[in-house]
């Protein structure tokens, strides 16, 4: 509770278009994004990710509520009054200047001396590796050296908080890997609070301090890679947020009975209505039938080397994956059409809300 | 290289030459033949009835600047000449500059409208050209005179007591240069702003630039190209104009073009005339020179 927070977004709505084509881009979102973390924005296309990075921004402004930095209202100033600098998606960098000038831009639009200027964007430049460019135009640079300079540019003039903007997207595989870890590096070695937009969930799990996952203009949940992986909230961070199982049935006290008649234990869940529950692949335990497992048939398998994905379909049609570890040479494997008990492990099953 | 491919270039080198050739006689024909002619008759001497005398002579040349005394037979310098010239190009730099300033943000406005609304616009730019530049002279005339519409709205509104005498002045061929011209600016710069990224904008307001500081270091060198053809695609006609100032002027505010034409007409002096040709060809040429040296850097640098 003591961390300090560097931007708080409070009650924040952004409409779009006017009367009944009103469409709420963001929807009354409140979060508080802390001093020196890696914050990632996760969400679909169209969940209002990038417009909530753009109010921080300053490229747009709220239909309603604030937007604090380090305590101070920020809501109302223009882009070029805010301490706070953006990576695009599209790098943006100027064509008609050098690397070194593009880096060094921020700087002398802050009117510091040119003996600072220098010394900052060779600094960065060294930070980036890309100081044996720094005569070159951008055309002439690779997607990652611009990226690299887009980066550079956006940090030189030491923002208090660096936004980006789903910078790795356009970027191959390889280098979106390479480009990943460089990210965090520069993270640590700066301490600049990093607030990351992403539609790549994976990107997202392994980058951040925490992320918040967005749709429909709502934040649906804030929390570390872990909280969200293995607690979501509700229904679409749980299949959002990598591969789920989701069982649906009605509550009763420390179990859930499915359509089957079959009761899974849910821990500390109480009775009364529908309830949903999810459980990750990996936490499926397919055994021998009887014994409180469910009972289950083996319909089709996926081998993906380490893991092997298989389905599995219970009493009533509802089909699982479970994700198991490839047998061993030599072991036989399970048959598609093998009657099996589903067991999950302690404590994997999690209620979630609907919606 | 082998002496055969050696060969080859040779015989490819003389083939193109060969290809050239049609375009290489129109070109003598009907732009280095009439420029030598011109040329030719700058040095000759002025006959009786407005013709040549074949003599050699550097008094068409010397006629530019100096002028024999009718009394004295002495030499002094021809300031009529030189005021002729000033106006020409000072008239021509000022509907340059005012033809920038309004074709500026009108082309701006245009690349920034949604695509199809965009064809309607530029469509109503190039509306002027469909009229004969007489018509549209007569036209901007009608606008100015004493009795015009500007003059009547002007009195009509009660903005002034008297009429404003701006036909016949240089104000007059100012203001029509900058309305004939104002699509050939307008068009080039069009075609810039329109390549332009408008996302610089955000991510130069992003690293503090004021609006001035992003107009000046990052939309004007972007669109330089577009404004120095621009600039040049104006005012190298507004230089050589004859129709504009010769209504608009009244034949009191000579530019070079009709200056020119007295020359040849009532002046029957054509060495002079074909002299003062040359001295608006080297003219436009230096315009077009620093065009040139402009866009080849900028070529440059994009490597």
């Amino acid at each position: 509770m003591a961390e300090a927070v560097t931007i708080s977004a409070r009650h924040v709505v952004k409409a779009f278009g006017q009367g009944s084509a009103t469409v709420r881009a963001l929807d009354d979102v409140s979060v508080d994004i802390r001093k020196g973390e890696f914050f990632t924005l996760l969400g679909p296309s169209g969940c209002g990710k990038t417009t909530l990075l753009r109010l921080i921004a300053g490229f747009e402004m709220p239909s309603g509520g604030t937007i604090l930095l380090d305590g101070a209202d920020i809501t109302n100033l223009p882009p070029n009054r805010r301490p706070v600098n953006t990576v695009f998606q599209s790098y943006a960098l100027f064509p008609h200047l050098t690397v070194a000038e593009n880096v060094g831009f921020g700087l002398r639009m802050l009117g510091k001396p040119s003996a600072e200027v220098k010394a900052t964007t060779d600094r960065m430049l060294a930070l980036v590796k890309l100081e044996a460019l720094a005569g070159r135009r951008t055309a002439q640079l690779s997607g990652g050296q611009q990226q690299r300079v887009a980066l550079a540019r956006a940090l030189a003039p030491q923002p208090k908080v660096l936004l980006l903007d789903e910078p790795l997207s356009a970027l191959d595989l390889k280098l979106r890997k390479e480009m990943q870890v460089e990210l965090k590096r520069l993270q640590h070695e700066t301490g600049i609070t990093f607030v990351f937009v992403t539609h790549d969930q994976e990107e997202a799990l392994t980058m951040s301090d925490r992320i918040g996952v967005m749709s429909n203009g709502k934040l649906q949940q804030v929390g570390t890679a872990k909280d969200i992986y293995t607690r979501p909230k509700n229904r679409f961070v749980a299949s959002f947020v990598g591969e789920t199982n989701f069982l649906h049935g009605v509550a009763e006290a420390g179990a859930l009975r499915l359509g089957t008649g079959e009761r899974v234990a849910v821990a500390g869940l109480r009775a009364g209505g529908e309830a949903t529950v999810i459980v990750r692949p990996e936490q499926l335990r397919l055994g021998p039938p009887g014994d409180g497992a469910l009972a289950g048939t083996v319909r089709s398998q996926v081998y993906f080397g380490t893991d092997t994905h298989c389905h599995v379909a219970l009493a009533d049609g509802t089909e699982l994956v479970a994700r198991l570890q490839s047998p061993a040479t030599g072991e036989a494997g399970l048959a598609d059409g093998q009657k099996v008990g589903v067991r999950f492990a302690e404590g994997a099953v999690q209620r979630v809300e609907e919606g | 290289m082998s002496p055969a491919e050696a060969e080859a270039v040779r015989r490819s080198a003389r083939d193109g030459w060969l290809l050239s050739l049609p375009a290489l006689v129109i070109l003598t024909l009907a732009a280095v033949g009439p420029l030598a002619i011109v040329l030719v008759y700058s040095f000759l001497t002025p006959g009786q009835h407005g013709n040549v005398v074949w003599d050699f002579s550097t008094g068409g040349w010397v006629g530019i600047l100096w002028t024999k005394d009718i009394f004295t037979g002495e030499w002094v310098l021809a300031d009529g000449h030189l005021t002729i010239l000033w106006r020409s190009v000072w008239l021509s730099l000022l509907t340059t500059l005012f033809a920038l300033v309004i074709g500026f943000p009108t082309a701006w406005f245009i690349a920034t409208r949604p695509p199809r609304e965009r064809a309607l616009w530029l469509f109503l730019i190039t509306i002027p050209f469909w009229t004969n530049l007489l018509i549209r002279t007569y036209a901007i005339n009608e606008v100015l005179r004493r009795e015009g519409l500007m003059n009547s709205l002007l009195l009509g509104l009660g903005i002034t007591d008297a009429p404003i005498e701006v036909l016949y002045t240089p104000t007059a061929i100012f203001i029509g240069m900058t309305y004939v011209h104002l699509p050939l600016m307008v068009l080039p710069l069009f075609a810039a702003i329109d390549r332009f990224d408008l996302r610089l904008l955000e991510a130069a307001y992003d690293l503090y630039a004021s609006r001035w500081q992003v107009l000046r270091r990052v939309i004007l060198p972007i669109v330089k190209p577009g404004l120095i053809a621009g600039s040049i695609l104006v005012f190298v006609p507004s230089l050589g104009a004859y129709v504009t100032p010769r209504i608009l002027g009244g034949g009191k505010q000579m530019m070079i073009g009709n200056f020119i034409e007295l020359q040849f007409l009532q002046g029957k002096n054509w060495p002079l005339g074909a002299a003062l040709s040359m001295v608006l060809l080297l003219m436009v040429t230096v315009a077009l020179l620093v065009y040139v040296r402009h866009a080849g850097r900028r070529s440059q640098a994009h490597g």
